[in-house]
C-alpha cells in the first residue's frame, strides 16, 4: 500500500555535520560498494570504461561555495542521500505499491520486484534522492542500510549504515529521531540542525548541522605585547629558569 | 501498529547473509596503508571495509579504499609478460612466458653488472617495499637507486630529520587528544589521509581551533575554523613572520631550548677563519657553550652549567663564538620579517599574522598540558610530570614542492621547537622508530661501485658536509645518474627520480644501458614536462638505437608508461600479493605504539602475473647476487613471503617485528619464525606493541624510550638527539662555496649555495618566480590532490572515474572578471615552458593569484584501457605540460634543475603562468596525443557488480 | 524536465483520443453514416489506446504495468490507469450497444465520455500534484489538459460528422471557439506559471542546502563530473530563444493554423472532412506545446545542480 503509515514506531535517520565533512567521498563509495552486492539489483554503471561513464549511486557529495557579505568565500561539502521523509511524496505517487515507508522504523524503501520503473517517485522527490538503475531499470534509493542495521550476521557495533561506519571525519551519525533524548536528537537540538527545503512540506527525518562560524581571514584582534629589548628580556627570563 | 508485530510479511530480508569469510590485509589504494577487512563471498570480494582494530584507520576507510573492488575488476590489469614489438610508445607487444622474460632481463642486467653496474638505473616509484628494492640494488652494485620521494616530499622529510630527527606523516603526528590549536599547511588530501581526518574530527569534537594555510579553501581547508589563503611559495616567510612576532614578545620556551636544542652552542664568529660559522668544539669534538654566570666556555657535556644564549664568548684556546640563539634572535628580529613587511608577498594581512602568533602563544603558554607521568631524561634527571605546549602542526607537499621548500620546512620545524611542542603533550609526537637524528642515519653510498660487487651500504642517506657527497675523484662529477648527493642537490636524501630520464637521455653525467622501473608513471603524470619525457624515451641516436637502450618496467596495470617499455613484468594487484609494511622501510606506527603490517594474497590472480618483489628475488638469484643465493648457488629465498619471514637485516631483526622467535614469543628482536605470517593474518594483518607510558613523550631525550627502542630492535644503542636550530652541515657547504673547505663546488654553483644554504631557516623567492617575468606570468598554478583519486591509479576504476572523470581549471573570480572568463569557457594557460588549453571554473575561495586544478585526472588517450575518447583524455589535463625539469636558460646558458637546491625536491609548485581566453572555443583540452594501443583487451559496456547475490 | 517523446506522444494523442470519446459519447457523431461513425470511434479509441501503449514505453518494466492498477487510492498515475481502462470498457460497451442496436447507448456514451474526461484529468494531476515542479503544480494544469483534449477531440470527431450544428453553432465555428478556449487556458496557465516558480515558492539554492543564511550560495562542483539519471531526467536546460521559437510554432500550428482551416471550412462551406487538416495542425502544435511543457518545467533538483 503506498499510503504513508499513520504513525511510525521509530524515526531512523542520519545527521550530517556540514562543519566536519571534508568532501572525501568515502561515504559515497562505500554506499555503492555495500549496496551493489546487497539485496536487490546491483548498482550498475553503464559505459564504465567508455566515453560517458554513468551509474546509479545512492549518496552523492556536492560542493558549494558560499560568499558571505563581509568575509571571504568558503566551501561547504554537502553529502546528500534519501532523507526518509515523514511525508514522503515519493511513496504516495507510486502507482504499484513498490515504494513504501515502513511503520516500524520509518525507512522508505522500494520493493524492486514491484517497481515498473516509471520514474514518478524520482520526480516527486525534491532532493534527487532516487536514481533509476541504468541496467535493471528499477528505482534505487538509500535503504538506510536496512540490511545492516538489523543484520544478525554482523557484529552489533557494525549494525549501522555503511556510510556512518566508514566516515573518516565522523560527519555522519545514525539514530532514532523519535526519541528526543537520543544522541542524534540532542545533536540536532544543540547545534541547530535543519531540514532541507522545509517549504516542500516533506518533513525530512535526516537533519543537517550547519558549519560553525569561521574566523575571518584578515581579522585582527588582541595582539601580543612586544618585549622591549629582547635580549635584555632573555637574561631575565633565563634567570627565572635558574 | 508495528508492521512486523501485526503479522505483515517483511518485504525485505533485513538480516541477509553477508560474506563467507573476512580476510584482513592492508590497503594500497594510496600510500596511507589502512587496515582493511576484505569480505569474501563465493570466492569473490563481497565488499571492503576498514579494520576497526587497525592502528592507522581504526575502522574508517576512504573512497579509494572502498573502490578496491573496481581496482581488482579493472580491465587494465596486465595479464602476462610483454615484449615490445612495435616502436616505443605505440603500445605494441607480444605476450611471452615468464621464463623468457626473466632470462632476457637477466641477460640484460648481468651484462651491465659485469661491465659497469652504474649503467643500471633502478627507480621504484610508489614502491612500499623499499627496504627490499634498495637492498637488491645495493647487492647489484649500482649507485642508481631511489624511489619517488624526490618528486614528492623530500624537503619535508629531510628538513625534519636534519632538524629534529622526525617529520610529519610516517615520522610523527599531532597529539590529537591534547592539542589546543592545530595548523595545517599545504595539504588538500594527504598520504596520511584517514588519520588526519580522524584527527580533525577529534579536534572538532573537542572544540579546538583548526587553522588551514593553503591557497585553496577546499577539503580540510574548508572545514578549518580559519583559512589563511597564502600565495604559493611564501609559507616560509609567513612562518618566519610568526617567529618574528613570538620572539619580539618573548613567547618562546627557553627551558625547552636549553634542554633539547643547540641554542646555546657557540658558533665561530671569526669572519676570516676557515671555520667561521661552524660550531666551536673541544678536542673530543663536543660543541662548546658559555656559562652566563661565570663567562667560562666549556663543553656542552659539562654538568651544572648555566648556558648563555647571547654574547660573544672566547674559548680557552682563544676562539670567539656567539650562541646560536643570539644569531637566531638577531636574524628574525629584522623588520623584513615583520608581518607588515611580509604581507605584500604572502598576501596575508599583518593583523592576521599577529593575531595568529598571539593565539599560538596563548595556546602554548597559557593552556599548557600536564600529564602526571614521571620520566627520566638522557642525563638521568627525573621529571615528575610531562608538561606540554599544546600547539601542533602538519604540513606536506604544498610547502615542500618548492625550490625554497627545505628552508620553509625548516622554518616550520623551528617554530615548533621555539614554542617547545616537539614530542611534548599536545604538540607534535614522534612515531616509532622515530626520532632518528642524522647521527643515527646512514650516509649515502655509491662512490665505490665496482663491477660485480655489492655497494658497501645503502644508497640513500644524510650527508653532513661536502665530504659525504657522491662525487667522482674530480670532486665535481656526480656519481649518480640523478645527480643526487652532488653539488646540484647535496642533501637529496630521497634521490631525484624526476631527473633520471632526462639525465640519461642527455648522457649527463653518463649514459645508461638499462632503465628498470617499478610503479612509476614517468611517461605521464609522474614527470615534469611529460611531452619531453615521452620524446626522451623514444629518441634514437645515430646508430638507430634508443638513447636509453633498454627499459624494463613492472606495473600491475596498463599505464601510459607501459607503452614505452621494452620488457614488461606484470605485477599482481594489492589483493593478490605479499608485502611487508616494515619498520625497516616506511612504517605505520602510531605515537603510542610500534606497528607494522603485511599484505597477503586474499585473492588468487586469475592471470599469469607475479608479485614484483618475488620477481626481483628471482632475478637476484639468477644474477647470483651474493645475499640472494646460497653457497651452492641456489636461490636463498623462494619468493617474497619466504624472504619476509627469513631475511635478517641485522641479527634478529627482520622485515617484520611481530611474532619473532621460533614460537612467535618475541617482539622486535628474535629469530625467524616460520609461522610469522600466519600470526599476522590471525591478528588482523598487523602487529602492535604499545610504548610504555613513561616513554610516550620527549622521546628525543627520554631514557625509557631509548631503552625500549633498543629492546624492541628499533636501534642498537642510545642516540643523542639535539635539535638543530642552526644546521651546521649547510654552513659547511657554504664554506666550500666560499672556497674555504674541500671539496669545492664548481664556480657556477657557488653563489647559489652561499645564498640558499643558510644554516638558520631562511626564505628566498622560488626560483621560477624569480626568473619568469612577473608581468608575463603573474599567476601561480598548482594542483590539489583529490580525496577520491590517487594519482593515475584510480583512472581505470569504474567508480572513481565517475567522480573525477575530467578536471577544470579553477580561476579566481577577480581574474575571471578581468579577462571575461566564465564557467565552461576554454582558456589557454601559458608558462615559460608550454601552453595548455583547459576549461575554466570560476572560484572565489582561493588565493587571488592562484589557479588550481585536481591532480593527475587527465590521461593519455587510449591508456588504462579506457576509450580513446574518454573524458579523462578529451577534457582532462595535466599541469605537468607547463612544468619543466629545468629552469629557463640563464645569461650564461646554464639551465638549473627546477628543484630545491639543497635536496633536489622537484619544485612543481613554483609554476608561474598567465591565462588567456582561447581564440577558438573548442571541445578538447590541449595538448592531445595520439591514442596509444592497449596491451590488454579493453572492455566495453556495463558493470553490474554483485548480480549473483541479487535476491 | 526531460521531454521524453513517449510521454509527449502519450499525453497529446491519448488526450485527443479521450476527447474524441467524450464527444462521441456526447452524441456529436450521431448523425454520421455508420462507416464514418465507426471510423471516428475506431480512431478515438485507437488513439487513446496507442497513447497509453506509448506511455508504457518509458517504463523500465512494461511487463509489470498491470501492477499500476493497484494504488488508485493514493496515486494519480494508478488512478489514470484504472480510469483509462474503465473508460475504454465503457466506450467498448457503448460501441457494442450501438452496433447491436440495443437501447441504453445514450447512457453508456455519456458514461464513457465522463470517464474519458476524468482520465485526462488524472493524467494532468500526475503533473499538477508535484510540488517539486511549481510550473505544473497549479490548478490550471488539468484545465489546460482538458481544454486541449476537448478541442482536439472535437476536431477529430467533427471531421467525421455531417454538416450539422453543435448547440446552434456550425461545427467549424464551435471548433474555433473550443480552440480559443483551450489556448486561452494555456495562456492563463503560462501567465499564472510566471509566479509559480521555485523562487516564489521559497525554494532556492539557499533553502535546498540550508546554507542561504550564510551568504550567496553557488555550486562549485557537481558530485560526479559526468551526467547522471537526475541531471538527464530533471536538470534539462533549454535556451530562452529556442523556447520562444517553439512556442511560436505551437501557437502558429495549433491555434492559428488549425483555426484558419476551420474558418475556411465554414466560410467556403467545405465538407467537415476538411476539419481533419485542422486536427492534424492542432496535434502538430500540441507536440511542440507538450515538449515545452516538459522542457521548460524546472524541478527543485536542479537547485543542486545549477
Amino acid at each position: 500500500m503506498t499510503s504513508l503509515p499513520a504513525r511510525v514506531e521509530k524515526k531512523l535517520g542520519l545527521v550530517i555535520d556540514l562543519d566536519i565533512c571534508v568532501g572525501c567521498h568515502a561515504c559515497v563509495v562505500i554506499c555503492k560498494e555495500w549496496n551493489t552486492g546487497s539485496v536487490g539489483a546491483p548498482l550498475a554503471d553503464v559505459d564504465a570504461y567508455g566515453e560517458e561513464p554513468s551509474g546509479a549511486w545512492l549518496n552523492r557529495i556536492h560542493t558549494f561555495e558560499i560568499s558571505p557579505p563581509n568575509a571571504p568565500a568558503q566551501i561547504v561539502h554537502f553529502p546528500k542521500s534519501c532523507l526518509h521523509c515523514d511525508d514522503a511524496p515519493c511513496v504516495t505517487v507510486c502507482p504499484t505499491g513498490a515504494s513504501y515507508k515502513r511503520s516500524e522504523d520509518g525507512i522508505v524503501l522500494v520493493d524492486e520486484s514491484m517497481c515498473i520503473g516509471c520514474g514518478l517517485c524520482a520526480w516527486a522527490c525534491p532532493y534527487g534522492a532516487r536514481e533509476m538503475d541504468p541496467v535493471e531499470k528499477v528505482m534505487k534509493k538509500c535503504t538506510l542500510c536496512v540490511d545492516r542495521i538489523y543484520n544478525e550476521n554482523l557484529q552489533e557495533i557494525d549494525r549501522v549504515p555503511a556510510c556512518v561506519r566508514t566516515c573518516p571525519a565522523n560527519a555522519r551519525h545514525f539514530g532514532d529521531f523519535s526519541d528526543p533524548q537520543s544522541p542524534v536528537s540532542r545533536m540536532v537540538a544543540d547545534r541547530g540542525g535543519f531540514d532541507l527545503m522545509p517549504e516542500m512540506a516533506t518533513r525530512p527525518v535526516n537533519k543537517y548541522l550547519p558549519p560553525r562560524a569561521k574566523t575571518c581571514t584578515g581579522q585582527g584582534g588582541e595582539q601580543i605585547p612586544v618585549t622591549a629589548g629582547f635580549l635584555g628580556w632573555l637574561d631575565r627570563a633565563l634567570d627565572r629558569l635558574g | 501498529m508495528n508492521g512486523v508485530a501485526a503479522g505483515k510479511p517483511q518485504r525485505i530480508d533485513t538480516s541477509p547473509h553477508v560474506s563467507d569469510e573476512i580476510r584482513h590485509t592492508t590497503c594500497y589504494m594510496c600510500a596511507c596503508r589502512c587496515g582493511i577487512n576484505v569480505h569474501i563471498r563465493d570466492g569473490k570480494i563481497r565488499y571492503i571495509e576498514g579494520n576497526r582494530d587497525h592502528p592507522v584507520n581504526r575502522g574508517v576507510l576512504c573512497a579509494k579504499g572502498s573502490a578496491g573492488i573496481m581496482q581488482q575488476e579493472s580491465p587494465a590489469k596486465l595479464r602476462k609478460p610483454l615484449l615490445r614489438t612495435g616502436e616505443r610508445g605505440e603500445g605494441k607487444f607480444r605476450e611471452i612466458e615468464w621464463e623468457e622474460a626473466l632470462a632476457l632481463a637477466t641477460r640484460w642486467l648481468a651484462e651491465v653488472r659485469n661491465n659497469d653496474p652504474k649503467k643500471l638505473a633502478f627507480f621504484t616509484g610508489r614502491d612500499q617495499s623499499q627496504s627490499l628494492t634498495g637492498w637488491w640494488a645495493q647487492q647489484f652494485g649500482t649507485p642508481n637507486f631511489a624511489a619517488h620521494g624526490g618528486f614528492c616530499s623530500v624537503n619535508m622529510a629531510a628538513a625534519g630529520i636534519y632538524t629534529f630527527g622526525g617529520a610529519f606523516w610516517e615520522f610523527g603526528a599531532s597529539d590529537w587528544e591534547r592539542t589546543e590549536m592545530f595548523m595545517i599547511f599545504g595539504v588538500a588530501e594527504d598520504h596520511d589521509s584517514n588519520p588526519i581526518k580522524l584527527g580533525l574530527s577529534r579536534l572538532k569534537a573537542r572544540g579546538k581551533k583548526i587553522v588551514a594555510v593553503n591557497p585553496v579553501r577546499t577539503g580540510y581547508n574548508a572545514i578549518a575554523d580559519e583559512w589563511v589563503g597564502i600565495t604559493p611559495g611564501t609559507d616560509g616567510l609567513f612562518i618566519l613572520s610568526i617567529i618574528h612576532v613570538l620572539l619580539k614578545a618573548g613567547k618562546i620556551d627557553l627551558d625547552y631550548l636549553l634542554r633539547y636544542t643547540n641554542a646555546a652552542w657557540l658558533v665561530c664568529d671569526e669572519p676570516e677563519a676557515n671555520d667561521h660559522g661552524l660550531f666551536l668544539r673541544d678536542a673530543e669534538g663536543n660543541a662548546l657553550i658559555a656559562d652566563r654566570t661565570t663567562g667560562k666556555v666549556v663543553s656542552r657535556k659539562e654538568k651544572g652549567v648555566r648556558p648563555a644564549l647571547q654574547g660573544r664568548h672566547v674559548t680557552p684556546t682563544g676562539r670567539t663564538g656567539v650562541p646560536v640563539f643570539e644569531l637566531l634572535a638577531r636574524k628574525y628580529d629584522d623588520p623584513r620579517y615583520s608581518p607588515e613587511d611580509t604581507q605584500g608577498q604572502t598576501g596575508i594581512p599583518a593583523a592576521q599574522t599577529r593575531r595568529l602568533a598571539m593565539e599560538i602563544a596563548q595556546a602554548a603558554f597559557e593552556r599548557e598540558v600536564v600529564i602526571d607521568q614521571p620520566w627520566t631524561d638522557m642525563n638521568g634527571e627525573r621529571h615528575e610530570k610531562m608538561v606540554g605546549r599544546p600547539v601542533s602542526f602538519h604540513a606536506m607537499r604544498g610547502i615542500s614542492a618548492h625550490s625554497n621548500g627545505f628552508q620553509t620546512a625548516r622554518a616550520l620545524h623551528l617554530l615548533q621547537i621555539l614554542i617547545g611542542s616537539i614530542d611534548a603533550p599536545g604538540g607534535f609526537r614522534f612515531k616509532p622508530p622515530y626520532p632518528r637524528p642524522v647521527s643515527a642515519q646512514p650516509k649515502p653510498h655509491g662512490r665505490k661501485a665496482c663491477a660485480g660487487e655489492p655497494l658497501p651500504g645503502p644508497h640513500l642517506g644524510f650527508p653532513e658536509g661536502p665530504e659525504d657527497l657522491l662525487l667522482e675523484a674530480d670532486g665535481v662529477t656526480p656519481v649518480r645518474i640523478d645527480k643526487a648527493f652532488s653539488w646540484d642537490a647535496p642533501l637529496s636524501a630521497h634521490g631525484l627520480m624526476h631527473m633520471v630520464i632526462s639525465n640519461a637521455h642527455a648522457r649527463d653525467p653518463y649514459g645508461i644501458d638499462v632503465l628498470f622501473m617499478y610503479m612509476a608513471n614517468m611517461a605521464w603524470n609522474s614527470s615534469m614536462n611529460t611531452t619531453a619525457v615521452m620524446k626522451m624515451l623514444t629518441d634514437k641516436d645515430d646508430s638507430g638505437q634508443y638513447v636509453i637502450p633498454k627499459f624494463i618496467y613492472s606495473d600491475a596495470y596498463a599505464s601510459e608508461t607501459v607503452a614505452f617499455a621494452d620488457l614488461v613484468l606484470p605485477d599482481t594487484t594489492y589483493l593478490e600479493r605479499h608485502d611487508a609494511i616494515s619498520l625497516l622501510d616506511r612504517p605505520i606506527s602510531e605515537p603510542d605504539a610500534i606497528c607494522d603490517a603485511i599484505r597477503w594474497p586474499v585473492l588468487e590472480p586469475d592471470r599469469d602475473v607475479r608479485g614484483f618483489q618475488s620477481v626481483l628475488l628471482d632475478l637476484g638469484a639468477r644474477l647470483k647476487l651474493p645475499a640472494m643465493v646460497k653457497e651452492d648457488g641456489s636461490p636463498r629465498y623462494k619468493y617474497y613471503a619466504d624472504y619476509i619471514i627469513r631475511h635478517e637485516r641485522r641479527p634478529g631483526i627482520g622485515p617484520l617485528a611481530g611474532w619473532r622467535g621460533e614460537n612467535g614469543e618475541k617482539s622486535g628482536r628474535g629469530d625467524a619464525n616460520p609461522g610469522q605470517l600466519q600470526a599476522y593474518i590471525s591478528n588482523g594483518g598487523f602487529f602492535r606493541e604499545h610504548v610504555p607510558p613513561e616513554a610516550a613523550f620527549f622521546k628525543h631525550a627520554n631514557l625509557h624510550w631509548q631503552d625500549f627502542a633498543i629492546k624492541t630492535g628499533l636501534q642498537d644503542k642510545h642516540h643523542e638527539n639535539v635539535f638543530q636550530l642552526y644546521l651546521e652541515p649547510l654552513r659547511k657547504f657554504q664554506l666550500a662555496a666560499e672556497g674555504k673547505a674541500e671539496p669545492q663546488p664548481p664556480h657556477t654553483h657557488r653563489q647559489r649555495i652561499i645564498d640558499c644554504f643558510d644554516p638558520l631557516p631562511a626564505w628566498y623567492p622560488p626560483f621560477e618566480g624569480q626568473m619568469a617575468n612577473e608581468e608575463q606570468y603573474p599567476l601561480h598554478a598548482i594542483t590539489q590532490r583529490p580525496a577520491a583519486m590517487y594519482h593515475s591509479w584510480g583512472s581505470h576504476n569504474a567508480w572513481l572515474r565517475q567522480i573525477h572523470g575530467h578536471n577544470a581549471m579553477h580561476v579566481p573570480a577577480c581574474v575571471c572578471d578581468e579577462l571575461g572568463l566564465g564557467d565552461g569557457d576554454w582558456a589557454d594557460v601559458i608558462s615559460p615552458h608550454g601552453r595548455i588549453r583547459v576549461q575554466v571554473k570560476r572560484m572565489e575561495a582561493v588565493n587571488p593569484k592562484t589557479l588550481w586544478s585536481w591532480n593527475a585526472i587527465g590521461k593519455r588517450s587510449g591508456a588504462w584501457t579506457l576509450d580513446a575518447n574518454a573524458p579523462e583524455a578529451r577534457k582532462g589535463f595535466l599541469l605537468n605540460h607547463l612544468i619543466s625539469e629545468l629552469l629557463p636558460e640563464q645569461s650564461d646558458g646554464l639551465r638549473w634543475s627546477n628543484s630545491d637546491p639543497i635536496t633536489g625536491q622537484a619544485a612543481w609548485f613554483d609554476l608561474k603562468v598567465r591565462i588567456e581566453k582561447s581564440a577558438t572555443q573548442g571541445e578538447e583540452t590541449l595538448p592531445q596525443f595520439s591514442a596509444q594501443q592497449n596491451p590488454v583487451p579493453t572492455r566495453k559496456g556495463d558493470v553490474a557488480y554483485g548480480r549473483e547475490w541479487e535476491k | 524536465m526531460h521531454p521524453a517523446i513517449s510521454v509527449i506522444f502519450f499525453t497529446v494523442i491519448s488526450g485527443a483520443g479521450f476527447g474524441g470519446i467524450f464527444w462521441i459519447g456526447a452524441g456529436l457523431a450521431d448523425g454520421a453514416s455508420t462507416p464514418l461513425r465507426l471510423a471516428a470511434m475506431f480512431l478515438a479509441g485507437g488513439m487513446a489506446i496507442a497513447g497509453l501503449l506509448s506511455s508504457t514505453l518509458h517504463l523500465g518494466h512494461p511487463e509489470r504495468a498491470w501492477r499500476a492498477f493497484s494504488q488508485w487510492r493514493s496515486s494519480w498515475l494508478s488512478r489514470e490507469g484504472v480510469l483509462a481502462i474503465a473508460c475504454l470498457s465503457a466506450f467498448g460497451f457503448h460501441a457494442l450497444l450501438w452496433l447491436t442496436g440495443y437501447p441504453g447507448i445514450f447512457i453508456a456514451g455519456w458514461l464513457a465520455g465522463l470517464l474519458a474526461l476524468t482520465t485526462v484529468f488524472a493524467t494532468a494531476m500526475i503533473y499538477a500534484q508535484l510540488r517539486t515542479v511549481p510550473l505544473w503544480n497549479q490548478w490550471l494544469t488539468p484545465a489546460v489538459y482538458l481544454g486541449f483534449s476537448l478541442s482536439s477531440g472535437f476536431l477529430l470527431v467533427a471531421a467525421f460528422s455531417p454538416p450539422t450544428t453543435f448547440l446552434g453553432w456550425p461545427l467549424a465555428i464551435a471548433a474555433v471557439l473550443l480552440l480559443c478556449i483551450a489556448w486561452s487556458l494555456k495562456a492563463s496557465w503560462r501567465m499564472n506559471g510566471r509566479c509559480k516558480t521555485l523562487e516564489t515558492r521559497g525554494s532556492d539554492i539557499g533553502s535546498a542546502t540550508g546554507l542561504g543564511a550564510l551568504g550567496k550560495v553557488r555550486l562549485l562542483e557537481r558530485p560526479h563530473t559526468g551526467e547522471n539519471y537526475l541531471t538527464r531526467e530533471m536538470v534539462h536546460k533549454i535556451g530562452r530563444k529556442h523556447a520562444a521559437k517553439l512556442e511560436m510554432l505551437a501557437v502558429f500550428l495549433g491555434l492559428v493554423g488549425a483555426g484558419l482551416v476551420c474558418l475556411a471550412v465554414w466560410a467556403l462551406a467545405l465538407p467537415n472532412g476538411f476539419l481533419a487538416i485542422a486536427f492534424l495542425l492542432q496535434i502538430a502544435g500540441l507536440f511542440f506545446e507538450r515538449w515545452l511543457f516538459f522542457a521548460e518545467a524546472k524541478h527543485s533538483v536542479s537547485l543542486y545542480y545549477d
